[in-house]
């Protein structure tokens, strides 16, 4: 299983779509006794594992459907798959929701003891994609390159034990191959079912999958602790499955067979990589909370000119001009800034390749502008009409008219909105992790798999931002009164 | 120095000035008056362009206007540094001090140095009698006070005609005094002036000629001894037999 809690960032339990009636768990005999194993997995996770029907919605397949339909049989019962976040089906396993979890879990060390496993039903390899010109020829010939994956993966944890936190981290599948083929990255270092599906194919004819294995992992059926005779039925049903070549048959059927799953399987390589509370750690927070910050604060210097524009083009402009400037910011404004931030940088990619980090400022700037726009166009409202009828008697111009006289008294109006936005910026300054910004909140997460816990990088990330945003707040603050020094609050 | 021919001007279907025409000669102050709604500060706001109008031309300090000038229009700019306007509500710049009110035209317009901006405002607000308030926000300033700033900001383009928009309204009538001062002293210094005002004292003092304005044009035209104290017209003598009663 390759996404993990990139799915689901907080690891807050999100029951996407859990049917009917709450499920118990049992034992073996509770299975058998009410006729049916429940099961529970992820669609997220998305083909060949888990995911819907595209014929019929409401209907679920994938290998491992297939697998615990083959298991289930051997037990003498039905098998039905139960809808959890990934990232919380341990947890809800401990507490009873449903009987086994059965989607792409890993077999390792740390989870063993926490948890029953069975014996594999998959072997997967971590395989390494690089480009046809490439020479690189294997996981040793990293050093110093630029290396895609997705992050909480064994593939993560492998980089990270060989070249540290160097891994450039990805959200979804396409993506790792689509910056390879681009030349953004080096190498990708995944595990093969995504690699097949996603890296070597027609699409991305420049890219080629190095044959040696990187490493070797498997899938296993996990079982609650108090269930000691279920993991032994199960491995009894894998076994018979494996013999009479059910489950070669299933895994040939999803292209899923090779030479890997025949061979002995391989032993848990998993080293416990679980970290501690460092120094390092906080030099990674304070390094990412710089990135947060002058993210923020590029992207702001970008969007207040440009809101400047907006709002004197929207107020003043004639009806094409001002309509053009509406259009923008319904624009920008009516649309997600996460979708924004993929379109200026997979979108954009062949015609203007641009850097991660500038492609954030650009995103946010042109969004944050469409906000500032309206803020801007109100304040410039506000201003008794008396104050250009001066100015205009005065002889100013139309645009001294606004520089001297209009956006001065525009900027007092609408500081403490400003400042509202940027801080509100400064939080949504961490969607541009979906194009590889390693910032404050995502280096949260990454850290919070990495130490197993959220309570310590959690706190980290609040005070960082905090330590941000409020030192930005007094400023404004000062900066309003500076400014507005005869605004006095009306009497009630 | 003005001349305003066939003033036309309509907002939607109600005609506001309905064929004004009348001449200044330089000068001469002229207090307007007559009842509210006759067309008294729309007549004037015509006069700088800050309100254009329907038919008719203006002739104004050498610039000529006529229907339709666009709002960046060069006449309009020249027009401007030789019309000073003051208002009724002051319109001072709220994030500027006294000396930054009066500096910012000559400057930005007129491309004064600063130094010599500043020492020009400094004259001024001497001549207003605020010598001493330069470094004020008009939040500081009381209404007299702002308003004798907004005359003296006026003042600084060097203008060959002053339009007063009901000066005195918006005040106190202990700050009224100050404010009245400092326009008969532009009077005796031969400036040129249009007053729309209520107080018939100070037109009956200060101005050379008095126009009743009622119904968008010019009802009766003459010297104050004339007009405020024998009116002809129905409107004059109704109006100032209104403010007799009204007024000490």
């Amino acid at each position: 299983m390759t996404r993990l809690l990139a799915l689901v960032p907080l690891g807050i339990a999100v029951l996407a779509g859990c049917s009917g009636e709450p499920v118990h768990g049992g034992t073996l005999a509770a299975i058998r006794q009410r006729g049916e194993i429940t099961w529970g997995g992820d669609v997220q996770g998305g083909e060949p594992y888990v995911y819907e029907d595209p014929a019929q919605p409401n209907h679920v397949i994938g290998f491992e459907v297939d697998v615990m339909a083959g298991v289930a049989r051997r037990l003498g019962v039905r098998a039905r798959m139960v809808q959890y976040a990934w990232s919380n089906l341990v947890p809800s396993l401990e507490r009873g929701d449903f009987d086994v979890i059965a989607n792409g879990l890993e077999a390792t060390d740390e989870r063993r003891q926490r948890i029953l496993l069975s014996e594999p039903y998959f072997v997967y390899a971590e395989t390494l994609t690089v480009r046809t010109d490439s020479d690189i020829r294997s996981v040793f010939d990293l050093r110093g390159k630029r290396i895609g994956t997705l992050n909480q993966t064994y593939a993560y944890d492998i980089l990270r034990m060989l070249y540290g936190d160097v891994a450039k981290v990805y959200e979804g599948n396409e993506e790792p191959y689509t910056d390879l083929e681009l030349g953004r990255t080096d190498a990708v270092l995944l595990d093969n079912i995504i690699a097949d599906r996603y890296g070597c194919t027609a699409q991305h004819p420049t890219l080629k999958c190095l044959p040696d294995d990187v490493a070797r992992g498997t899938y296993v059926i996990g079982v609650r602790k108090a269930d000691p005779e279920l993991v032994q039925a199960i491995d009894a049903a894998l076994a018979s499955m494996r013999r009479d070549g059910e489950l070669e048959q299933i895994l040939r059927r999803f292209k899923l067979w090779d030479a890997r799953q025949s061979a002995p399987p391989p032993s848990e390589g998993h080293a416990n990589l679980a970290r501690g509370f460092d120094g390092g750690l906080v030099l990674q927070f304070v390094a990412a909370a710089w990135v947060t910050l002058k993210l923020s604060v590029l992207a702001f210097l970008l969007a207040v000119p440009i809101g400047t524009l907006l709002a004197v083009a929207r107020v003043y402009g004639a009806p094409p001009i001002a309509g053009a400037a509406r259009l923008y910011i319904e624009l920008f404004r009516g649309t997600p800034v996460l979708l924004q931030l993929f379109v200026l940088y997979y979108g954009l990619a062949p015609v203007v390749s641009l850097g991660p980090v500038e492609a954030a400022v650009l995103g946010l700037g042109l969004n944050y502008g469409a906000y500032e726009a309206e803020v801007y166009r109100g304040a410039l409202l506000a201003i008794p009409r008396g104050q250009s009828e001066a100015a205009r008697a005065l002889g100013l111009g139309p645009i001294q008219t606004l520089r001297h006289v209009l956006l001065p008294q525009a900027l007092r109006i609408a500081l403490p909105p400003m400042t509202n936005d940027f801080v509100s910026l400064l939080k949504d300054s961490s969607l541009v992790s979906v194009i590889t910004v390693i910032e404050l909140t995502k280096r949260m997460t990454i850290a919070a798999v990495d130490m197993r816990g959220w309570l310590i990088p959690g706190m980290l990330c609040a005070a960082l931002y905090l330590v941000l945003s409020f030192p930005l707040s007094e400023l404004a603050r000062r900066l309003e009164r500076r400014l507005a020094h005869d605004q006095r609050p009306l009497a009630l | 120095m003005i001349s305003v021919r066939s003033l036309c001007k309509r907002h939607g279907a109600r005609e506001v000035l309905t064929g004004v025409t009348a001449t200044v000669e330089r000068g001469e102050t002229i207090a307007i008056v007559g009842p509210s709604g006759g067309g008294k500060s729309t007549l004037l706001r015509c006069l700088n362009y800050l309100e254009g109008f329907d038919a008719g031309e203006i002739e104004i300090a050498g610039a000529t206007l006529v229907p339709g000038l666009a709002s960046a229009d060069p006449v309009l700019r020249r027009l401007r540094s030789r019309v000073g306007m003051v208002f009724q509500q002051f319109n001072l710049f709220p994030h500027l001090t006294a000396l930054g009110n009066i500096t910012l035209a000559p400057r930005i317009v007129k491309r004064a140095s600063r130094a010599a901006a500043e020492a020009a405002a400094r004259a001024l607000l001497a001549r207003v009698g605020l010598a001493d308030r330069a470094g004020s926000y008009p939040h500081e300033l009381s209404g007299g006070q702002q308003q004798r700033v907004a005359i003296a900001r006026a003042l600084a383009q060097e203008p060959e005609v002053m339009l007063f928009d009901e000066p005195t309204s918006a005040l106190d009538p202990e700050m009224r005094d100050d404010v009245m001062e400092v326009i008969r002293d532009l009077a005796k210094a031969g400036m040129t002036m249009l007053v729309v005002t209520h107080e018939m004292q100070f037109a009956h003092d200060i101005a050379s000629r008095v126009w009743v304005i009622d119904r968008g044009t010019i009802a009766e035209d003459g010297p104050p001894a004339q007009v405020v104290d024998e009116p002809r017209t129905d409107v004059a003598r109704e109006f100032f037999g209104r403010i007799r009663r009204t007024s000490p």
